[in-house]
C-alpha cells in the first residue's frame, strides 16, 4: 500500500512534469513542409491568410513541398524575427521591412543569397535596382531580396482642391506650404494635411527624406552619426513647422501614432492631403474613399534646390524576403522565394495589396498602368534614396524618430518651436547615437 | 488515481508493529512534502531564477545584434555596461537617472494615494447601511478588470480630441483643448490610470485588515471621549499597520516595476515624463537591441529593489519588535 502510494506520488508528478515539459517541445519537420512569417500586407491578416494559401495552393501542386503561413503585425515582427534569431527555433522563411536589411544581415540569422542562388533567382539584374539597393551592407551578398515594392507620395481630395480653386498639384514645396495653407480650415475641422506624429518610424523616413532635399548626410565618412547637421535641421524644422509655423496640420496629430490613423483622416475628409506609401490604397479604399475621389502626386521638393541636396522624394520602402540560416529546408525555402519573385506571383500578389512590383519584367499587368500607381513605381525606380545599408540603422529610426516625435508633442502643445529647438533635440539624438553602449563595432 | 483512491492509508499504516516496516513509511512521509514540492521548485527555477542568473550572465556581456544569434560566445566585457549605464556625464546614464526620478515619484505617489484611498473606503464601508454590498464590489471592478481593457479605456478618455476628459473639462469651462497623454502632462495621466487599478487592491487588503480589530477598542475609546478622527489616528492605523506594512511593501514593488500600464497607454511613443525605469530598460533592450546593456539596468533595478526591500523589512520589523 504505502510503496504504491509513494509510488503513486512520484508518477503523478512525473506526468505533470512531462506533459508541461512536452508544450516546449519542438514540432516534428517532414522537410516537405516550410514555415513562412509573412508580415501584414493588406487589410487584415484574414485577408493575406486568404490571398497568400490561394498562390501557394499552385506551389504545393507543383513542387509538393506544404507552406504553413502565420501573418504577423508590422508591430511584432521585428521582435519576433529578433526571438527567433535568439533562439534558433522560428520559421523557415520570413517577411521584413527593408530597412531592417542591413541591421538584420549583422545577426547572421539570415542565408546570404550567393550568385548562385540569385541565378536561381533569374538574376540580379531582373530586380529593380532602387530595390536591390536595401538588401543589404554594399559589398556583400544581399540577406534578403525584395518582395513588395513601395514608395512614398502625396495623396489629395480632389473635392477639396476645386473647392479651394488648386488646379494644379504643387510642384515645390513652397507651392506645397501655399495649397495646404489654402485647405485648411480649422472652423470647419477641415486641415491641409494629416501626419503620424507619435510614430517614429514615419517621423524618421520623412527627416530622412526632407534633411537629404536639404542635403544632409546621415553618417560622415567614418561611420559617425551626424544627426544635427545645419541641413538635418532645416529638413526637420521643414516637417515639424508644418504644425507649429504653417499651422496646417491638426495639433491632434502629434498624438497619432500610426499611419494607418493618419490614412483615416485623409479618407473622412478632415485633411486634403496625405503623404504616405502607396499600402495607403487599399485602407483609403476599405475607408470608402472611391478611387476617383483622390489623385496622387510625387513629394514636392525646395526650389532651387538648396547645395548639395537631392530630390529625394521616398525612401526606397518595401518589404523584403529572407531564408533563416536555421532552416531545415533551405532548398525548399529559396524555391519559395523563387517562387513569390516570379514575374507571375509578383504581379499577382502585388496588385492584391497594391503595392509595387520589384522585378522589371511583371509590370506588364494593366493593372499597375493607373496614373496613381505610375507615379509610385516612377518615384521607386528614379526618384527614392536607400536609407543608411549600416548595422545601426534602427538605431537611427528610434532616435531621430523619437525627438521629432517628442518636437510634435511641444509643437501640439503650445505651438512654438524654434530653430534652436530642433538642433537640440537632434544633438541630443546624435549623441545617443554616438554612445551606442558598446553597440557600435 | 492511485494516490487519491487511497488517501486514509497513511495515518493507520504508522501503528504496524514490524520494525523493518516502520521506517520506510517515516522515510516516504519525510519525502512526500518534498516530492509534493518539487514540481513547483523546479519550475520555479526554471521559470525564475535561472533566467533571472542568464539576465545577469548577459549584463557583463558585449550583447548586440552581431552576437545575438551566438549569444554564449559574446565578448565578456566585465563591468563595461555598468560604467556606461551609470555614466552620468554621458547622455545614457542621466536618461537613466531621470527615468529613476520619474520612477520613484511614480510610486511614491501612486502607493501612497491608493494607500489613502483604499483606507477612506475601508472605513467608509465598515458600517452597514443599505447599498454596502453593491459600493464593495463596484469599488473592486477595476481590479477585477483586465489590466488591458482598464488601460485601453483609460487611453480613450484622455484623447484630446474626441476623450471624454477633455469633453468633460470644456463643458465645465475648465479648458479642454490639452493632451494628457503627451509632454508633462503624461505623468498625471499614468499615475492617475495606475491608481485607479491599484487601490482596489489596497481597499481589499485594508478592508480585511479592519475586520480584526476588535469593536469594543472603539467602545471603550468613545466613552473615553475620543472623536472619530481621534480613533482612526489612534486605534485603526496603529492596528491596521502590520497589513499596511506588507500592503505597501508590495504595492511598491509593483508600481516600481511597472510596464503594463505605460506601455499599453502610450505604445512606444512614452513620453519622457512617464518613462518608467522597466520601459526605460526595454527600449534600451529591444529597440536598440543592446542587450548587455538592458540586463545590466535590470540588474541594477534587482539590487535597488532588493536593498529597499531588506532596509524596509528589517525597519518595520525592528518597530513591531519594540512595539
Amino acid at each position: 500500500m504505502r510503496h504504491r502510494r509513494l509510488s503513486g506520488v512520484i508518477v503523478l508528478i512525473l506526468v505533470l512534469m512531462s506533459s508541461l515539459l512536452a508544450g516546449c517541445a519542438r514540432e516534428q519537420d517532414d522537410g516537405r513542409t516550410l514555415t513562412y512569417w509573412a508580415s501584414n500586407q493588406g487589410n487584415s491578416p484574414q485577408q493575406d491568410r486568404r490571398i497568400l494559401n490561394e498562390e501557394f495552393e499552385k506551389f504545393t501542386a507543383r513542387t509538393g513541398i506544404e507552406v504553413n503561413v502565420e501573418v504577423i503585425g508590422w508591430g511584432d515582427l521585428l521582435n519576433k524575427i529578433l526571438g527567433s534569431a535568439v533562439s534558433g527555433v522560428g520559421p523557415d522563411v520570413v517577411n521584413l521591412g527593408n530597412t531592417w536589411a542591413a541591421s538584420l544581415q549583422a545577426t547572421g540569422a539570415f542565408v546570404p543569397f550567393t550568385e548562385e542562388r540569385m541565378r536561381q533567382l533569374g538574376g540580379r539584374e531582373r530586380f529593380l535596382e532602387t530595390s536591390m539597393s536595401s538588401t543589404g551592407m554594399p559589398g556583400r551578398p544581399p540577406s534578403s531580396v525584395p518582395l513588395y515594392g513601395l514608395s512614398y507620395g502625396v495623396f489629395y481630395n480632389k473635392a477639396m482642391f476645386r473647392e479651394a480653386g488648386i488646379e494644379q498639384p504643387p510642384s515645390n514645396w513652397s507651392e506645397f506650404v501655399d495649397v495646404a495653407r489654402r485647405l485648411t480650415r480649422p472652423s470647419q475641422e477641415q486641415w491641409g494635411m494629416t501626419l503620424a506624429g507619435a510614430s517614429y518610424t514615419e517621423n524618421a523616413h520623412f527627416a530622412f527624406m526632407l534633411g537629404n532635399q536639404e542635403g544632409a548626410q546621415l553618417f560622415d565618412s567614418d561611420g559617425r552619426a551626424t544627426f544635427a547637421s545645419p541641413p538635418m535641421v532645416t529638413g526637420v524644422q521643414r516637417y515639424v513647422e508644418l504644425m507649429s509655423e504653417y499651422e496646417v496640420v491638426n495639433p491632434d496629430d502629434a498624438e497619432i501614432g500610426s499611419a494607418t490613423e493618419a490614412v483615416g483622416n485623409f479618407a473622412n475628409g478632415e485633411a486634403g492631403m496625405l503623404v504616405a506609401q502607396n499600402s495607403a490604397i487599399a485602407a483609403i479604399r476599405a475607408a470608402g474613399m472611391a478611387d476617383s475621389q483622390w489623385g496622387v502626386f510625387p513629394l514636392p521638393v525646395p526650389e532651387p534646390m538648396p547645395e548639395g541636396g537631392e530630390a529625394v522624394r521616398s525612401h526606397v520602402a518595401g518589404t523584403n524576403i529572407a531564408v533563416y540560416r536555421n532552416s531545415d529546408n533551405k532548398e525548399a525555402a529559396v524555391e519559395l522565394v523563387e517562387f513569390l519573385t516570379s514575374a507571375e506571383e509578383q504581379s499577382i500578389l502585388n496588385e492584391k495589396y497594391g503595392s509595387l512590383p520589384v522585378v522589371t519584367d511583371a509590370y506588364d499587368n494593366p493593372a499597375f498602368d493607373t496614373k496613381a500607381l505610375r507615379t509610385f513605381s516612377s518615384v521607386l525606380a528614379e526618384s527614392s534614396k536607400r536609407v543608411p545599408m549600416i548595422p545601426n540603422e534602427n538605431r537611427f529610426e528610434t532616435t531621430v524618430g523619437a525627438a521629432v516625435r517628442d518636437l510634435f508633442a511641444r509643437a501640439g502643445t503650445d505651438r512654438s518651436v524654434s530653430r534652436s529647438d530642433i538642433a537640440d533635440a537632434l544633438d541630443e539624438a546624435q549623441q545617443k547615437m554616438r554612445s551606442g553602449g558598446g553597440s557600435t563595432r | 488515481m492511485t494516490v487519491t483512491s487511497t488517501p486514509r492509508a497513511a495515518p493507520t499504516s504508522g501503528a504496524e508493529p514490524n520494525g523493518s516496516r516502520r521506517r520506510r513509511p517515516r522515510l516516504s512521509k519525510r519525502s512526500v512534502p518534498y516530492l509534493l514540492l518539487a514540481p513547483a521548485l523546479f519550475f520555479e527555477l526554471l521559470v525564475h531564477i535561472v533566467p533571472m542568473l542568464g539576465g545577469l550572465w548577459m549584463s557583463f556581456l558585449r550583447l548586440n545584434q552581431f552576437f545575438l544569434r551566438e549569444w554564449m560566445s559574446a565578448p565578456f566585457t566585465g563591468l563595461a555596461n555598468y560604467r556606461f549605464a551609470l555614466d552620468f556625464d554621458g547622455a545614457a546614464g542621466v536618461e537613466l537617472l531621470q527615468s529613476f526620478g520619474v520612477t520613484a515619484a511614480f510610486s511614491v505617489i501612486t502607493v501612497g494615494v491608493s494607500w489613502v484611498l483604499g483606507l477612506a473606503a475601508a472605513l467608509f464601508l465598515q458600517r452597514s447601511f443599505p447599498g454596502r454590498t453593491l459600493l464593495r464590489g463596484l469599488f473592486l471592478v477595476p481590479y477585477a478588470l483586465p489590466i488591458y481593457t482598464s488601460v485601453m479605456i483609460w487611453k480613450f478618455m484622455l484623447d484630446r480630441s474626441d476623450g471624454m476628459v477633455n469633453a468633460t473639462l470644456s463643458d465645465l469651462g475648465l479648458g479642454g483643448e490639452r493632451f494628457w497623454l503627451l509632454g508633462n502632462n503624461a505623468f498625471l495621466s499614468l499615475t492617475i490610470t495606475a491608481v485607479w487599478r491599484l487601490w482596489p487592491f489596497a481597499f481589499l487588503a485594508l478592508m480585511a485588515g479592519l475586520q480584526s480589530i476588535p469593536t469594543d477598542i472603539y467602545d471603550a475609546a468613545a466613552v473615553d471621549g475620543a472623536g472619530l478622527w481621534q480613533q482612526i489616528r489612534t486605534i485603526t492605523v496603529p492596528m491596521l499597520s502590520p497589513v499596511s506594512q506588507v500592503l505597501i511593501l508590495v504595492l511598491f514593488l509593483w508600481t516600481f516595476n511597472d510596464f503594463n500600464v505605460p506601455y499599453l497607454l502610450f505604445d512606444q511613443a512614452v513620453p519622457s515624463s512617464a518613462n518608467l525605469i522597466s520601459i526605460h530598460i526595454y527600449q534600451n533592450s529591444f529597440l536598440t537591441w543592446n542587450f548587455g546593456l538592458g540586463s545590466a539596468m535590470s540588474t541594477l533595478l534587482l539590487l535597488f529593489l532588493l536593498v529597499i526591500t531588506a532596509g524596509y523589512l528589517m525597519l518595520t520589523s525592528r518597530r513591531s519588535r519594540n512595539a
